[in-house]
């Protein structure tokens, strides 16, 4: 498998892309959005921006998915798990989003019964060793963990164990990105788009932003030669004036996606309007649980109440995830928030805007 | 907002947390010329010699894990914070806490291979304590270990010592005792072939001291892996450590591993690795003492002291760009995708 990988980090291939992206580049300024966290790491970990000439900028976008889990959310997620006989399961880098007053990971020091899951269906084996307990999983994500959380679902139900439910903050991509354009807050050139949402959803879902925003857009693989690929491929379709949606991983993505995933996702989850941390209500983006899997539904099961939400003073994620400026702009930056004491929820995952540029960049200037 | 009231497991990490405990809790109230330089192990003068005095706890889930369990483990680790020191260890002591309903079957396996790790090294467990917590108040059992070395004759090690043009070395492969670990923790379900490569590393530090002027400072890339400890070398110095992240010794099973987690090996903890910083001349010396010691499976030269950027430590990286490397900072928590 690693050999695999290996070729997509070939010194010699990537030299040889860098030199067809200088020498096909216009010179304009372009600015292209890598909408996924998980480029942004690439991006860091390899420094590929210092590959690229002077004027081809990429900035980062909404695409991690615990940065943009709103802080009701995690306020709802820590009540529920300060209830008796709750057991609280999360995906590992969620537990140190900061909420209105204290994260999942504090609340640890004071005695919830909170469990890392490495996949929702280990979530589900909690449930079944613990049928005295109930047992809370906090689905968050895009289309790329949407569908494995929906299985997990069905899967409970097609069993009975009625002691599994998923508080659900499920996201979808293109509205997030149609947002973006709408508040013509950015200009965007070109989006690198998601890989492993395409490998479910196919990569007709940006075919909008190509067709009626005029840009270009290029479903990416994560390794460092995918990315650059990507790049040249929207300077290409920018030199050519033809926006269109192109597939560069096409090793991983099928056009039309894994029809099997969109099924059960469909048939569990339905859109709904749901809140972006920092950016706000973004209408249908979310994935809510249907009536029929209602007692699926933490937020059915349980009656949850919250204080008021209240985010951090000071702390600018949400126009750090719009692309609008950038953690060198933030006050509280590399100061007084960083991995160990996040004040903001893009400090906190390993793909999050803040903590790529903590770990990769934040002595680079200092 | 979040206040700072009570300990989180991020104080104990190793990382930023942890320094500002110890600086703003622990120095501050225990303040003396011992303690203060913060070394791995203070340095002692009484009369003629010169001692060196460590002390380590052992907390770890599992106990027992391929390569290794806590027994090894605190003899080795106290062992190695001497030797890198420069120290001959010499003594160790012993302190168990034990969790009530401990399989003593299990306890005799631990204490078995600390008196083997301990013969290995050539230090003898000379004193100890023993205590027995109700059940619920410990997870299994914690050991600390102490340590007295003898600090070998001539040798001052240091980053006062470090100059650019010196080259680094490592004495193996990275990050084999946190895959081992993760891996056995975890219980994934596929078959990870990967053994911890925790032991006692003080018959090679002796063999270089003793051979060799030119080396300027060792450590145990443990706990944040080699990352922060190459952080430490270069913080606040007038020198900066330009590592190719190529010539760095990954098994290709912990990479691989690492790749899903999105982990980096260079921040997983060793407990069998030395970084030696060494002048550029006796670099092929230092490899081909390390060669005679079978256990160093790839002892190879990863970097260099560079006089730009200062303070900071710079990777080349495998595709040919370049980015800074910088301390572990937060716990390493697996991703959502």
């Amino acid at each position: 498998m690693l050999k695999y990988i290996d070729e997509f980090r070939n010194p010699n291939l990537v030299k040889s892309v860098v030199v067809r992206i200088h020498g096909e580049f216009s010179g304009k300024a372009v600015k292209f959005m890598e909408v996924c966290g998980g480029h942004t790491v690439t991006i860091f970990k390899y420094g590929i921006q210092k590959l690229l000439p002077e004027r081809v900028y990429l900035i980062s976008g909404p695409g991690c998915p615990v940065c943009v889990t709103d802080v009701a959310f995690i306020d709802k997620a820590i009540a529920l798990a300060h209830r008796k006989n709750v057991i609280i399961t999360s995906f590992g880098d969620m537990i140190r989003v900061p909420g209105s007053r204290t994260s999942l990971q504090r609340e640890k020091g004071n005695g919830i019964d909170l469990r890392i899951c490495y996949s929702p269906m280990d979530a589900l084996t909690i449930a079944r060793d613990n049928p005295g307990k109930e047992v809370v999983f906090l689905g968050i994500g895009f289309e790329t963990t949407a569908p494995t959380v929906a299985a997990a679902i069905k899967l409970a139900a097609d069993n009975n164990v009625r002691n599994f439910s998923v508080l659900s903050a499920h996201k979808t991509m293109p509205q997030a990105m149609q947002a973006l354009l709408d508040s013509g807050e950015i200009d965007i050139h070109g989006f690198i788009c998601p890989g492993h949402v395409s490998a479910i959803t196919g990569i007709h879902i940006y075919d909008f932003i190509a067709e009626k925003y005029n840009i270009p857009c290029v479903v990416s693989g994560f390794e460092p030669l995918d990315m650059l690929e990507s790049i040249l491929m929207l300077i290409r379709q920018i030199n050519s004036d033809n926006a269109t949606v192109e597939n560069q991983y096409a090793r991983s993505v099928r056009e039309y996606g894994n029809q099997t995933a969109i099924e059960i996702m469909n048939e569990v989850f339905e859109a709904v309007d749901t809140e972006w941390r920092g950016i706000g209500t973004i209408p249908g983006s979310g994935l809510g649980i249907r009536t029929d899997y209602a007692n699926y539904d933490a937020e059915r099961k349980f009656d949850i109440s919250i204080e008021s939400v209240r985010e951090c003073p000071g702390c600018i994620c949400g126009d750090i995830m719009r692309g609008v400026k950038v953690p060198w702009d933030c006050k509280l930056f590399a100061k007084v928030c960083h991995p160990e004491d996040p004040k903001g929820s893009c400090m906190v995952s390993n793909e999050g805007t803040c903590a790529t540029w903590y770990k990769y960049a934040a002595k680079e200037n200092g | 907002m979040i206040s700072d009231k009570r300990i989180t497991l991020a104080h104990g990490s190793g990382g930023l947390q942890t320094h500002k405990l110890i600086k703003n809790l622990f120095r501050k109230y225990f303040s003396n010329k011992y303690l203060n330089p913060l070394e791995d192990s203070a340095l002692l003068k009484t009369g003629t010699e010169n001692l060196l005095f460590t002390t380590d706890s052992h907390v770890i889930k599992p106990l027992f894990y391929p390569g290794g369990n806590i027994g090894k483990l605190a003899v080795s680790g106290t062992v190695n914070d001497l030797a890198v020191c420069g120290a001959v260890p010499q003594w160790i002591s012993c302190g168990m806490i034990i969790e009530e309903g401990f399989s003593i079957d299990d306890l005799e396996k631990i204490v078995i291979s600390m008196k083997q790790t301990a013969e290995d090294a050539g230090v003898q467990i000379v004193t100890g304590d023993t205590k027995v917590v109700e059940r619920g108040n410990a997870d299994g059992i914690y050991i600390n270990t102490a340590g007295i070395g003898t600090r070998i004759e001539g040798v001052d090690l240091g980053v006062h010592n470090i100059q650019p043009g010196d080259m680094v070395i490592i004495n193996g492969y990275i990050g084999d005792h946190g895959t081992a670990i993760i891996t056995t923790r975890e219980k994934f379900p596929i078959n990870i072939d990967i053994k911890s490569d925790c032991r006692p590393l003080n018959k090679e530090t002796i063999a270089l001291l003793s051979k060799l002027d030119g080396i300027r400072i060792m450590r145990d890339p443990t706990r944040g892996g080699v990352a922060t400890t190459l952080n430490e070398f270069v913080e606040n110095q007038g020198y900066g450590v330009q590592i190719i992240e190529k010539n760095c010794p990954i098994r290709p099973v912990v990479s691989g591993l690492c790749e899903p987690l999105g982990f980096d090996p260079l921040y997983l903890a060793n407990e069998g690795k030395l970084i030696i910083v060494v002048a550029s001349d006796e670099a092929q010396n230092v490899i081909e003492i390390l060669k005679s010691f079978p256990e160093n499976d790839n002892p190879c030269i990863i970097g260099e002291v560079v006089e730009e950027p200062k303070g900071k430590v710079v990777m080349e990286t495998s595709i040919g760009s370049s980015r800074i490397l910088d301390m572990l900072s937060g716990e390493m928590l697996p991703r959502i995708c």
